[in-house]
């Protein structure tokens, strides 16, 4: 696997988004899913919710300018299976999520793009997202190796699911190398399926009973 | 989260499917898991067959990718090129893919076009048992069939055409149980917005639901499927119901279900794929379906939602936690704290979707709509989830019932419940929908607003432009 694909670490200013159960439909409206690449998403990314903020939305904020975290609340990216949601947040320019909680396809969509989510504490959430705001200029450390977020005023503990850390660290995140590695052994495990032969034999795997 | 199988005694239909389709454990402590069907449209697909070919590989098992076209398809003509150049052109993509992968796609010509969801199961593509992905959140609906279906991203489309598998971290299980029987006009929309509305729409993250109890024993399959389907809206990845007689009766004699010997065959294995009685549960929630009523959404998520003779929230009312979210969705909805939900002024009215845009969920429609006319002030698509949906809905006649009552009879497809065709809301409209989300701007204009509600609710609100109580129209 490419070393250079590892992601250790992820260095920047953060930008903070209140609210929770921002779905992706608002990360990225349908209208921008009629292509056949993802190309130029990212100026589009919360494109409806921005202009009814008329400027005052935290990505139209200048003091949020340039930062490559992005802070969220919960349950953030649930709804629609878009992987173009966080392709969009990407070609804007952020590099990780920290948050609360997140959707459970867009968390799995953020890895296969080697994009990390780290959830943490409320207690913790409610701390950082003052604390970017009051001084929006400061570098955050995410360090997916050690699980911390470090900031001006300290560090803190994240959670990141191992399976997803693992592939962060060892750059593997692009799992269709890690897939085929299988190799005949996908056909085994589809032999043992009676379905995958339209029934055509009789099964020769049972669940045990 | 520690996986928490049960013991090989007492196991569920998940830890069966889940187990059986395990390819093996990866270094990073996830499931290789082989993915028995895989269904592609052409909104998600275009960039994991461009990624394929970046990668020089080959589609591994093209006899189990079936593709549609329904989230761009127009629905006044589908006739090629269809006047939309765009989704012209994302057609034409899906439709080369197809050829040059051989992947069998059934579009308008083949007389099998229609929502992804709705024609896996009416083809008999959809079995229990099975693993089904497909880049599309909503594929949650094939658990309806007993088997363990999700949602999936594009990268994720590309590495099962390239190997038939996922890279997975193993759910817990919380078991649903919706005892007692539903009164005459509650449905099973009523039901998953019911259940949304107990547990929240984060309540699901990290669970696959089991639905059980006697309420999912007396439903159609039709009726599953609207249930599974928006598990995802309960933050849920996947939701399933045991397989029994009504599951195979649905799928006997159905094309791509087996015939003859492996009919007999398959009954068996999929006998054997259902929970047992002493199967170990990480949660269990008990609901009752009998206090059940017709249900509305108010908000801007399919959590916020009251029984049609119910109040809206009062803030004072709230947790200080909740107050926030509540006063924003009703600052979007433009509607009252503690209003009534019943007489809430409608401009559109949408019955169609993966959710509800099967013949039954049209059949319930109709009854509705030959009481009368549709408001003056209401536009009103009735789109069919395929053609198959379609064509029976002409043979009964549904068609004429509603072309009578002042609603448009449309070509299958997604339409108005995300907006990708030009199907939209304008402006502040707010639209009865039979759909699936009342995200802000989901209906395709940024500012338009969605009520959730059972096709019958929103055919008797297109009747009275504005919502009623569709057990008075029965």
């Amino acid at each position: 696997m490419s070393n250079a694909a590892a992601v250790e670490r992820v260095v920047g200013r953060a930008c903070v988004l209140r609210g929770d159960d921002i779905d992706t439909d608002r990360i990225i409206p349908a209208r921008y899913l009629r292509a056949i690449t993802f190309e130029g998403l990212g100026e589009h990314a919360f494109e409806d919710d921005r202009k009814q903020a008329k400027g005052d939305h935290p990505l139209d904020q200048e003091r949020f300018a340039g930062s490559s975290i992005l802070i969220v609340g919960y349950n953030f990216g649930c709804g629609s299976s878009r992987e173009h949601a966080p392709q969009a947040l990407r070609r804007w320019g952020f590099r990780a999520f920290v948050g609360g909680s997140f959707g459970e396809i867009f968390f799995g969509n953020c890895g296969a793009n080697g994009l990390p989510c780290a959830a943490v504490s409320p207690e913790d959430l409610a701390r950082l997202m003052d604390l970017v705001e009051l001084d929006p200029q400061q570098e955050i450390v995410l360090d997916i190796e050690a699980r911390t977020l470090t900031s001006r005023a300290g560090t803190m503990r994240v959670a990141i699911p191992e399976g997803a850390r693992h592939q962060l660290l060892e750059g593997t995140w692009n799992a269709t190398a890690v897939l085929l590695d299988a190799g005949p052994a996908i056909e085994a495990a589809a032999a043992r399926l009676p379905y995958v032969a339209g029934f055509a034999a009789p099964p020769t795997h049972l669940p045990r009973s | 989260m520690a996986p928490t199988a049960g013991t090989p005694s007492g196991r569920t239909l998940f830890d069966k499917v889940w187990d059986a389709h395990s390819v093996r454990e990866l270094p990073n402590g996830q499931t290789q898991l082989f993915i028995g069907l895989h269904l592609i449209h052409e909104v998600t697909s275009p960039q994991a067959f461009a990624m394929l070919h970046d990668m020089g590989l080959p589609v591994r098992f093209p006899g189990r990718t079936f593709a549609t076209v329904d989230h761009i398809i127009p629905t006044d003509s589908q006739l090629r090129p269809l006047s939309d150049s765009i989704a012209e052109a994302m057609m034409s993509e899906l439709e080369r893919n197809c050829r040059t992968h051989g992947i069998r796609f059934f579009d308008p010509a083949s007389g099998h076009q229609g929502i992804v969801h709705v024609i896996g199961p009416e083809l008999g593509l959809t079995q229990p048992g099975m693993t089904i992905a497909c880049g599309d959140s909503h594929t949650s609906t094939h658990g309806a069939f007993g088997a363990v279906a999700f949602g999936i991203g594009t990268s994720q489309v590309r590495d099962v055409l390239a190997t038939q598998c996922l890279t997975m971290s193993r759910p817990r299980v919380r078991r649903i149980e919706v005892a007692g029987k539903l009164a005459p006009g509650v449905y099973a929309k009523d039901v998953i917005l019911s259940i949304i509305r107990h547990l929240g729409v984060q309540g699901g993250v990290g669970f696959a639901y089991e639905y059980a109890g006697s309420v999912f024993e007396a439903m159609t399959l039709e009726e599953r499927m609207t249930v599974c389907n928006m598990s995802i809206e309960g933050g849920a990845r996947c939701g399933y119901v045991n397989p029994d007689e009504t599951t195979f009766a649905y799928l006997h004699g159905r094309e791509f279900a087996p015939k003859g010997e492996a009919w007999n065959r398959a009954l068996a294995w999929w006998r054997t794929m259902a929970s047992e009685p002493g199967a170990h549960y990480a949660d269990r929630v008990s609901l009752d379906g009998a206090g059940m009523g017709p249900t509305v959404t108010w908000g801007i998520n399919p959590g916020q939602s009251v029984g049609v003779d119910e109040r809206l929230p009062m803030l004072r009312e709230l947790p200080d936690e909740e107050r926030a979210a509540v006063e924003e969705a009703l600052l979007y909805m433009d509607l009252r704290p503690g209003q009534p939900i019943l007489g809430t002024k409608i401009d559109v009215a949408f019955i169609g979707s993966c959710t509800n845009g099967r013949i039954s969920d049209l059949r319930e429609a109709a009854r509705v709509a030959r009481r009368g006319r549709v408001n003056p002030g209401v536009r009103a698509l009735v789109v069919p989830g395929s053609h198959a949906v379609a064509r029976q809905a002409e043979a009964e006649g549904l068609d004429e019932i509603f072309r009578a009552a002042g609603f448009q009879w449309r070509e299958p497809g997604c339409s108005m419940c995300l907006a990708m065709n030009p199907d939209k809301l304008i402006g502040r409209e707010m639209c009865a929908s039979s759909s699936n989300r009342n995200f802000k701007g989901r209906q395709g204009s940024p500012t338009g607003r969605t009520l959730l509600m059972s096709p019958a609710m929103v055919a008797a609100a297109a009747l009275h432009g504005r919502v009623v109580d569709a057990r008075e129209l029965l």
